[in-house]
């Protein structure tokens, strides 16, 4: 009664979803980033804290883009690791035969990494093709095996560059190289001799393009599109939205990011094994997926960071590490399904929308 | 005018429509009743491409429809309301609305459109912004009607609009299908409720087990022995 409440007008890019997730998640990434930056310039950063940087931004862009396949479009995918050691290791073996003849360190991580995105992406066309159009979760079961594949080619493949070009072999020493040649590829070694081009700076870039192009891709006639197949196939289509091509989407863009992300993972090492993307790596950027929550991607950066820091940052307490990290998962996954947080945090939104649309 | 000749739609091994022919004028009400499983959905899926039949044809103002895929088929001006309120609960009342218009590129008529339905089902507008999951039964089935209509269709397939509402509000339900109709939408409903779909209808037919069994006006399936005994209760 009496005098009306206030009525703050707060901006639009803090009510609207749309705009309060891009928000949300980049100005994590550049505070982040501002402050790391800061710190490793003043001394105040650990060498292992450093040498975390670019692995921790290439999860993120690889679970920002399994993200958008598995809470986006809702298809599961168990191979992401996979078409990140697809990036990485045609981003090794590109870098590794220009370093001749591109002297630019940046020209050549940029073009390896473009190479590693489109291989990727050529992974996922040839998967997505004959996959998508199928009704069920074969998606999970293929890129599972794909993930196995691609292991087995990389682990006896031989590949070396010299002045006559590319030399080629599946069998070991079979690969004979001019003086002055070199081996990208050794088999089981995986690469070797990898000249590291990656940055802390490359990474964050990276991701700023990543979300750049999910939340473009999240927010347009398209993801909407890819959201309405995951929640009703036969709606969908009986309106006219065409499901194969909408997973596709999402599956490429997805492959991408991943192919990207493994891109500057391998250039970031000297040395590096195909079993470095196993099956395991691919359930943990999963774990990262869903506890950020499904279609959440500043829940997603969240989680890939905490989870990734976590257990180096418990190595001191070789007792107690994994079940610390186990604590953690289990408060994360309370906090982020808990009804009665839902609510509130639903309140306060609501309360926000009530007073700009006052 | 859509007409459907000898169509036969099997699934695998069983042939769920074994040959029927029929046709909705423009402007009409043609209802189609049959009992569970007699094959309504199925026919309705043909129609709008979510199934491919084995044989016969479709034809909508003489173009064939059976080769084309579902999204050819509505921007062609087909839509359909498919069975079981299939909302996208995930969405908003009003992104459905716009999903409805997926294959339009027309903005202002969209926009028009979309006043046009907030008209037709008001409680809709007032919950523009609510997530289409947590709206009750009849609201949801409102929105799959309104997300039909937002493709501007000419002719408008609805799958048993009033299952599972109350008395109440499939009168509504029904009274709005004929207000849609009274605007120039042509429609072939599926019912079970035969008699509130026989007191609409223009003409009708009835299936069973995949075969067109009687043909004729509302009125005259609405008073034959055999269809009161069957779908009236005696
Ligand atoms: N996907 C499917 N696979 C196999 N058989 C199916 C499938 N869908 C429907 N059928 C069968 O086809 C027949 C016709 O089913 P349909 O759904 O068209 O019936 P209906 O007339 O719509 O029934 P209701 O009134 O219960 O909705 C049924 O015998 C059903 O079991
Ligand atoms: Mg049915």
């Amino acid at each position: 009664m009496g005098a009306e409440k206030k009525k703050i007008k707060l901006p639009v890019f803090l009510t609207k979803p749309r705009y309060r997730s891009r928000v949300a998640s980049f100005s994590i990434i550049l505070a982040g980033w501002l402050i790391l930056e800061i710190m490793m310039h003043t001394g105040n950063l650990s060498s292992l804290f450093t040498s975390l940087l670019v692995p921790v931004c290439c999860y993120i862009v690889a679970a920002i883009g399994l993200n958008l396949n598995v809470g986006i479009s809702g298809e599961l995918n168990l191979g992401q690791a996979c078409f990140m050691s697809v990036g990485a290791f045609t981003a090794v073996c590109l870098s590794g035969s220009m370093a001749g003849s591109v002297s630019s360190p940046l020209l050549r991580l940029i073009l390896a990494m473009v190479a590693g995105a489109v291989a990727a992406a050529f992974f996922g066309l040839i998967i997505g093709i004959p996959v998508l159009k199928l009704e069920g979760d074969y998606l999970a079961i293929v890129t599972l095996a794909f993930g196995q594949i691609i292991k087995s080619l990389i682990t006896n493949m031989y590949l070396g560059f010299d002045a006559a070009g590319f030399h080629f072999s599946f069998v070991d020493n079979k690969v004979e190289l001019q003086p002055g040649g070199k081996m990208l590829l050794n088999g089981p070694m995986g690469a070797t001799g990898t000249e590291r081009i990656s940055t802390f700076s490359a990474g964050v870039v990276l991701i700023l393009i990543s979300l750049i192009v999910v939340f473009h891709l999240m927010y347009s006639r398209s993801g909407r599109a890819i959201m309405a197949a995951r929640d009703n196939r036969i709606a969908a289509e009986s309106v006219g939205i065409e499901i194969f091509r909408t997973k596709m989407l999402a599956f490429i863009v997805s492959s991408c990011l991943a192919g990207a992300a493994g891109a500057l993972y391998g250039l970031n090492y000297s040395t590096l094994v195909p079993a470095k993307f196993d099956f395991n790596t691919s359930i943990l950027l999963l774990v990262y997926v869903v506890l950020g929550g499904l279609g959440n991607m500043t829940g997603t950066i969240i989680a890939t960071v905490v989870l990734v820091l976590l257990p180096e940052l418990l190595r001191s307490m070789q007792d107690y590490r994994m079940l610390i990290y186990a604590i953690v998962l289990i408060l994360i996954m309370l906090l982020t399904n808990n009804e009665t947080i839902r609510t509130w945090t639903m309140r306060i939104t609501r309360k926000l929308r009530r007073q700009t649309n006052g | 005018m859509l007409k459907i000749t000898d169509l036969k739609v099997s699934y695998g091994m069983i042939e769920a429509i074994k040959g029927i022919s029929f046709e909705v004028n423009d402007g009409e009400i043609v209802t189609l009743i049959g009992a569970n499983g007699a094959g309504k959905t199925t026919t309705m899926h043909a129609i709008s491409g979510l199934l491919k039949p084995r044989a016969g044809s479709i034809e909508l103002d003489g173009q064939e429809l059976t080769k084309l895929a579902p999204h050819k088929i509505v921007s062609m001006g087909l839509a359909q309301v498919p069975e079981g309120r299939r909302v996208f609960a995930q969405q908003t009342v009003e992104e459905n609305l716009t999903l409805g218009a997926y294959t339009r590129k027309d903005k202002p008529g969209i926009a028009a459109d979309m006043e046009e339905v907030f008209a037709l089902f008001p409680r809709l507008k007032e919950r523009r912004r609510q997530m289409a999951g947590t709206l009750s039964g009849g609201e949801q089935q409102m929105l799959a009607m309104g997300r039909a209509l937002m493709a501007k269709p000419s002719i408008l397939l609805m799958d048993e609009p009033s299952m599972g509402l109350s008395p109440l509000l499939v009168s509504e339900i029904f009274h709005i299908i004929e207000e849609i109709n009274s605007k120039g939408t042509t429609i072939l409903l599926v019912e079970q409720n035969a008699k509130r779909a026989l007191a609409i209808a223009d003409r009708a037919y009835v299936l069973e087990t995949g075969l067109i069994t009687l043909a004729g006006t509302g009125e005259e399936l609405a008073n034959d022995e055999r269809v009161k005994k069957a779908y009236l209760g005696g």
